[in-house]
């Protein structure tokens, strides 16, 4: 168990250990969000190689269609 | 003391008022617009102000045109934002309203990139023409913004926004407004825009489909220089389609935004 906070609010996270593995345990869809982490903006093609730590802080800006 | 009327040099004397001006000069006309608001009475003149005096119905010549364009707008304003440029991702639902609103409020250069055409099912709530389905969308708009206020640059991509070609497209940009359709193509232009410069101004757009209430409709400040306007959540689905007037609020919210960011104000 570790613990984040995401979007400003503490949550416990099982098992992941990158960001894709995190996207996936809270079930978000990985090519449809737009992920801060301490701050600084990750793309998607970062995803899979950063490692998440106890403590981190993440914005995560999930998009919906429509426009 | 001078004035401007019509943005001609005028001389007058301290105690002319707005309606002995008017008799002198253009004695037919039937609006009267004193620096950028229209007004219906008699009025004491300053140093300065600009006058604009029309007659209702009468086409004005190209150098007149200009000025009565010029006389809407807000003094002030318009200097500010004459100078700027603001480029939109996407000219569909969002995209074309937004570019809309900015050529008539006089922004002086839209960077407007999309790889789509006119069809006809675009028309229930873009802003392009039944005689223009078939078109490029840019080509569309682009004609369209001539038609509204021609003083406006407008250059166009007619191609898909890439991370390769994002900064490219829109060089120069001093807010930049995402107004696309999909949702991965939204999270693609935040994500990499937002990265390789941190410095310009975003504005996106999420959840504005259907006809929920219009003041669900927000704008948010997300994060330094990150703006996201839409209700974030209500998505175009089968039985729940976009509409003109949710997508349209959504759309000035986001012009409103781009607006007040371009003003040096938070949006």
């Amino acid at each position: 168990m570790m613990q984040l906070i995401i979007n400003g609010k503490n949550r416990e996270i099982r098992g992941a250990q990158n960001l894709t593995e995190l996207l996936a345990e809270l079930q978000l869809a990985a090519d449809r969000i737009v992920v801060e982490l301490n701050r600084e903006i990750l793309t998607a093609d970062q995803f899979s190689s950063t490692t998440i730590k106890a403590g981190d802080r993440l914005e995560l800006i999930q998009f919906v269609g429509g426009g | 003391m001078l004035i401007f009327v019509n943005e001609q040099r005028v001389e007058c004397v301290e105690a002319e008022g707005l309606l002995e001006l008017q008799a002198r000069i253009k004695p037919d006309a039937d609006l009267m617009i004193v620096n950028g608001y229209p007004v219906s009475g008699d009025q004491p003149l300053q140093v300065g102000d600009r006058v604009t005096l029309i007659r209702r119905g009468e086409r004005p010549s190209p150098a007149e045109l200009e000025s009565l364009l010029l006389a809407r707008h807000t003094p002030g304003v318009h200097k500010k934002i004459k100078r700027a440029t603001v480029g939109v991702a996407g000219v569909g639902g969002l995209g074309s309203a937004i570019a809309v609103a900015l050529a008539r409020t006089g922004v002086g250069r839209l960077i407007l990139a999309d790889f789509d055409l006119v069809e006809p099912s675009n028309l229930n709530r873009q802003q392009y023409f039944i005689d223009q389905i078939g078109q490029p969308k840019v080509t569309a708009l682009k004609e369209n913004l001539r038609r509204i206020n021609p003083s406006v640059e407008v250059q166009v991509h007619c191609c898909r926004v890439t991370p390769e070609n994002l900064g490219e497209l829109f060089q120069g940009t001093d807010v930049m407004v995402e107004a696309f359709d999909a949702a991965e193509q939204k999270a693609m232009l935040v994500s990499h825009f937002r990265k390789a410069y941190p410095g310009i101004p975003l504005v996106a757009a999420s959840g504005m489909a259907g006809f929920h209430p219009a003041n669900s409709i927000r704008t948010r400040k997300l994060s330094e220089n990150l703006y996201l306007c839409g209700d974030g959540e209500t998505e175009a689905q089968a039985g729940r389609g976009l509409m003109a007037p949710r997508v349209g609020i959504a759309a000035h919210h986001q012009a409103n935004a781009a607006l007040r960011l371009l003003l040096g104000e938070e949006p």
